[in-house]
């Protein structure tokens, strides 16, 4: 790739998702957006590119932005924070509400494992004495990523990374050579695609929001937008969860720590007056 | 220095195993089969147990009924490694006392994993 090509890749990342893409890394984005442009019946990043820039075609753009947002990710990552969710976090919640659901939002859920994970857990704990109501949500930036997280079809390899094999045997079926968690898992989470930075007044209020590792691979007016935007979609007494040792721009502003729990953040509540 | 017996009649699995466990502090025994596992065990129980499914002599689920019900059996962590992946061995596994199961084939970082997972 040349110098012009990579320009042109970092621009439309940033300006499409606040996605911040480092232009010496050239073998990240070739082997990123090399699949994207056989996909589309190119044979070349080079070629894919000129398109991109001669046709301005939105599926092409939007084809290279998903394919440089994905990240990594797999079940109950960090362990840490599901067991303080399990322990501490959703019971001080709902008893903080009672009455009503304890909502939770994967805001950038990928393929799916961390809000599954979440969904594993409620569902365990779903059969123990006053249980509180969790609804669960996900979304993500990428159509692609969204479709294989609602399959919640899995490979060997992707179950055995951080997936207690209880769990596994409990929550899963085999098909062929995969593993599909079961329906009752899989219509406990409410799916939609929301682009991070495209504004999020619409969502609603939920009571914990993890936005873990997502900020650190957008700019930072981008990681300063999000966080002033999630300070009014966390709700008053609720909680934004970051991995463990994330420092986006903002976040002072927006969120103070809430102890407990490394990344485990709660709104300002002076942010919301300046804001 | 924790121990941990690797039992599989392939010593190339064997050796991998080794090099991934001693280098997170293991101190590591091995066997072929399950008889030879069991006379380790009754020798000096270690910590954790890295255990095949298909040996000769005897297999790995023979040998782990077998652990659980010698004196001080239900000590070691026993963790699968295995090329059987579908339920029915899973969850055999864990009704004779199986704490976690690796799915071949798989790499160190697996091994890792679950033995934490399995608490060591």
């Amino acid at each position: 790739m040349n110098a012009e090509e990579v320009a042109l890749v970092v621009s439309v990342c940033r300006a499409r998702a606040g996605l911040k893409v480092a232009p010496d890394k050239t073998y990240l984005i070739e082997s990123r957006l090399s699949p994207v442009a056989r996909s589309h019946g190119f044979d070349s990043i080079s070629e894919l590119l000129d398109a991109v820039r001669t046709r301005r075609e939105e599926p092409l753009i939007w084809a290279i932005v998903e394919a440089m947002a994905a990240g990594e990710t797999s079940f109950f990552r960090d362990r840490a924070p599901f067991q303080y969710f399990r322990d501490a976090l959703i019971p001080q919640l709902a008893r903080s509400s009672p009455g009503r659901s304890v909502k939770i939002w994967s805001a950038a859920c990928a393929t799916g494992q961390e809000i599954y994970s979440l969904a594993m857990l409620v569902e365990d704990m779903a059969s123990e004495e006053g249980a509180p109501r969790i609804e669960l949500a996900a979304s993500d930036l990428s159509r692609v990523a969204l479709e294989r997280a609602q399959g919640g079809l899995y490979n060997q390899f992707e179950v055995q990374r951080g997936l207690p094999i209880r769990l596994l045997a409990r929550h899963f079926e085999k098909t062929d050579d995969q593993w599909r968690l079961k329906p009752n898992i899989r219509q406990r989470v409410r799916w939609r695609r929301i682009n991070l930075v495209a504004g999020l007044q619409a969502i609603g209020r939920f009571d914990v929001v993890l936005c873990r590792n997502v900020l650190v691979n957008m700019t930072e007016e981008a990681q300063r937008k999000v966080l002033s935007e999630l300070a009014h979609v966390v709700s008053t007494d609720g909680y934004l969860v970051l991995g463990l040792k994330e420092t986006p721009q903002g976040l002072g502003e927006a969120f103070r720590p809430a102890g407990g729990l490394a990344g485990l953040y709660r709104r300002n509540p002076a942010f919301r007056v300046a804001a | 220095m924790r121990t941990c017996l690797v039992v599989d009649d392939s010593r190339v699995i064997r050796k991998v195993a080794r090099r991934v466990l001693e280098d997170v502090g293991y101190e590591i025994a091995e066997a072929a089969d399950g008889m030879e596992a069991l006379a380790w065990c009754r020798a000096a129980m270690p910590d954790a147990i890295l255990l095949d499914w298909n040996m000769p002599v005897m297999s790995g689920i023979e040998f782990l009924r077998r652990l659980r019900a010698e004196p001080d059996g239900e000590r070691p962590v026993v963790v699968f490694c295995t090329v059987e992946n579908d339920l029915a061995h899973i969850n055999e596994a864990l009704e004779a006392g199986a704490n976690e199961y690796i799915m071949k084939p798989f790499d160190g970082d697996i091994i890792i994993e679950k033995f934490t997972e399995a608490g060591l």
